[in-house]
């Protein structure tokens, strides 16, 4: 005991940030993070004041000026009844920077939960609830997202209650994991020699601890909850109209691309891959700085 | 293996309860909500659904393993011709996906590691990273517009003319498979990728260098095999995945594949349909991963050799 306390704060004298103040430190540092993290700031832009620098409303058809291509009135052209698209490209962030991230913050809520009940129990609840987990894992979330939509019918809930739960399993390997590691630590065997409940153990004692390693799984699931939810939209699953929902909108007018209106799919597509690729650049970031 | 047998026994059961319990009144459906009350009860009874729920899931599962896959709700005939010829389908547009992306994925990944921190590697890895995280509808999209619309090479849907020769169909299927194949593309690369990194990095091929074996050789007899274990595992598993996306791209160029045979059950409620769709994927995720345990033991000494003691 006295061997480590002589050594180590020694060493941390020379720079006395905290752990978090240095993993910002070097996030700030990470050009990937800042790239993707600036694009992810745009669309929340959008998202909150869009509308309000939207040239035309994003909902207001003009049958006259239906499916004209771009020009200096209309940046991005016009859809099949006439919507300006740049306006409906700006406030169709909205609703998918809604969803996702409920969706997101709902899996690491519960996978958090089942990770800690796995990590921390091991044995029997671990065998039953890991193999049903990993069994849950294989079923793509489009499947799962159908047969919930057939049975429960369409809306925003349903969206996120379907992605949060499937991809609650992959956090909660994470999770389970890292717990696995940390129950092997003294002060875990210090809180049950005090009698602490297992509730407390796990929830005051280890979760703390293990904090990085979900923020990251964290980041990395809302790049994917971005694809399932433009997915699912436009399945037409997801958000319903009217909204101007990118994927809402390409399935809505894809089916005259054969007809040469490239200007009607293609700005929400490139808005799409702008999101789901910034998303990732800041999750890279994150797990970067976490992993230094 | 037995894992993929509880993950069929969770598919089964999601599929019972999401398609069979949760939405109700399948008579009233069908009919619409004008319908006499008789007619309903009367359709309800010869479709079976009015019978205890443990029944029904039994007799529909004993049912599917005996081959009869019951009546579509819409077509008023058995399913299994449907299921099969649309399963017929999706794997011919599954195959050309794979023919195209393993080789080159894998070659993609031994050529990014050989050149390790070197611009092709980051070109490699970076590019094979941002088209994996990219929705299959949105890259379609793009390769439908630069492909079909502007550079007029490839038809911009997957539905052949009739009795079209095997070119003429895998001409219709290229570009529908280029999505599946920009995803996969990641995947494969990275785990080949890294496994190639750590084999490079091994004593055995320190050892094989150093006894002055040709470099080719090394990286063939020595490297390769060892490399490419993991990414056997990732293909299998990517199955999974591929069956998802199967769904988007059918969907996306109007191919009439299991994908969209299941979308189009679930538009319209059609339940045996749905059910013996889903069931089907999840007989093929099982026998995939089956495949790739026993491609794995064959490829690895310690696994075959260990069994046999």
């Amino acid at each position: 005991m006295s061997a480590l306390e002589t050594t180590s704060p020694a060493q941390d004298d020379t720079r006395r940030r905290g752990p978090l103040a240095e993993t910002l430190f070097s996030l700030m540092r990470s050009r990937t993070f800042l790239v993707g993290f600036a694009i992810v700031l745009f669309w929340v832009a959008c998202a909150l004041f869009g509308e309000h620098f939207a040239p035309y409303d994003p909902l207001a058809d003009d049958i006259i000026n239906a499916l004209a291509p771009p020009s200096s009135e209309h940046w991005f052209g016009t859809d099949q009844i006439g919507r300006d698209v740049f306006s409906r490209v700006i406030v169709g962030s909205r609703d998918i920077l809604t969803v996702a991230p409920l969706a997101t913050v709902l899996a690491t809520i519960a996978g958090t939960a089942l990770g800690l009940l796995t990590g921390y129990f091991r044995g029997l609840v671990d065998d039953v609830v890991s193999r049903i987990l990993e069994a849950f894992m294989a079923i793509p979330v489009v499947i799962v997202a159908l047969l919930a939509i057939v049975a429960l019918g369409t809306s925003k809930t349903t969206v996120i209650v379907v992605i949060g739960l499937s991809f609650a399993p992959i956090i909660a390997r994470t999770v389970r994991s890292a717990v696995m590691a940390e129950r092997e630590l003294d002060y875990v065997a210090a809180a049950q020699l005090r009698h602490e409940s297992a509730f407390h153990t796990m929830f005051v004692e280890i979760l703390p601890n293990v904090i990085p390693p979900i923020l990251v799984e964290t980041t990395v699931r809302l790049g994917y909850a971005i694809f399932a939810v433009a997915t699912l939209s436009f399945m037409g699953f997801g958000i319903q109209p009217p909204s101007p929902d990118w994927g809402l909108s390409i399935s809505s007018n894809y089916g005259m691309i054969g007809g040469g209106f490239w200007w009607t799919v293609l700005f929400d597509a490139l808005a799409i891959a702008s999101l789901v690729i910034g998303v990732n650049l800041a999750a890279d970031g994150v797990h970067g700085a976490f992993n230094d | 293996m037995s894992l993929s047998l509880v993950t069929l026994f969770l598919l089964s059961t999601m599929v019972f309860l999401g398609g069979q319990v949760l939405p109700g009144n399948v008579g009233r459906a069908i009919l619409g909500p004008f319908a006499d009350q008789r007619a309903v009860d009367a359709l309800n009874h010869s479709l079976g659904v009015d019978r205890p729920l443990l029944t029904q899931y039994w007799t529909w599962i004993s049912n599917f393993v005996q081959g009869d896959m019951g009546t579509s709700y819409i077509f008023r005939s058995p399913v299994a011709p449907f299921v099969i010829d649309a399963l017929g389908n999706s794997m011919k547009l599954a195959a050309v996906a794979f023919v195209l992306v393993v080789p080159i994925g894998i070659l993609g990944g031994v050529i990014a590691a050989l050149n390790l921190n070197r611009p092709l590697d980051r070109i490699i890895s970076l590019g094979g990273l941002s088209v994996t995280v990219l929705p299959e509808f949105v890259t379609g999209i793009i390769l439908i517009l630069i492909f079909g619309v502007w550079l007029r090479w490839l038809p911009i849907s997957a539905a052949w003319p009739k009795d079209a020769g095997f070119f003429t169909q895998l001409y219709y299927l290229i570009l529908p498979s280029l999505p599946l194949f920009l995803v996969l593309f990641g995947y494969i690369a990275r785990m080949a990728r890294s496994g190639m990194i750590e084999a490079l990095d091994s004593d055995y091929t320190r050892t094989a260098v150093l006894k002055g074996l040709p470099w080719r050789t090394v990286i063939w007899r020595h490297v390769l095999r060892n490399a490419l274990m993991p990414t056997i595992t990732v293909i299998a598993t990517q199955t999974g995945y591929l069956i998802g996306g199967l769904v988007v791209i059918e969907t996306l160029f109007r191919y009439q594949g299991i994908g969209s045979l299941i979308f189009t059950a679930a538009r319209g409620k059609d339940f045996p349909m749905l059910e013996s769709g889903i069931l089907t994927i999840g007989i093929v995720y099982a026998v995939a991963t089956l495949i790739a345990d026993f491609l794995y033991s064959v490829l690895n000494p310690r696994i075959r050799l260990g069994s046999e003691q």
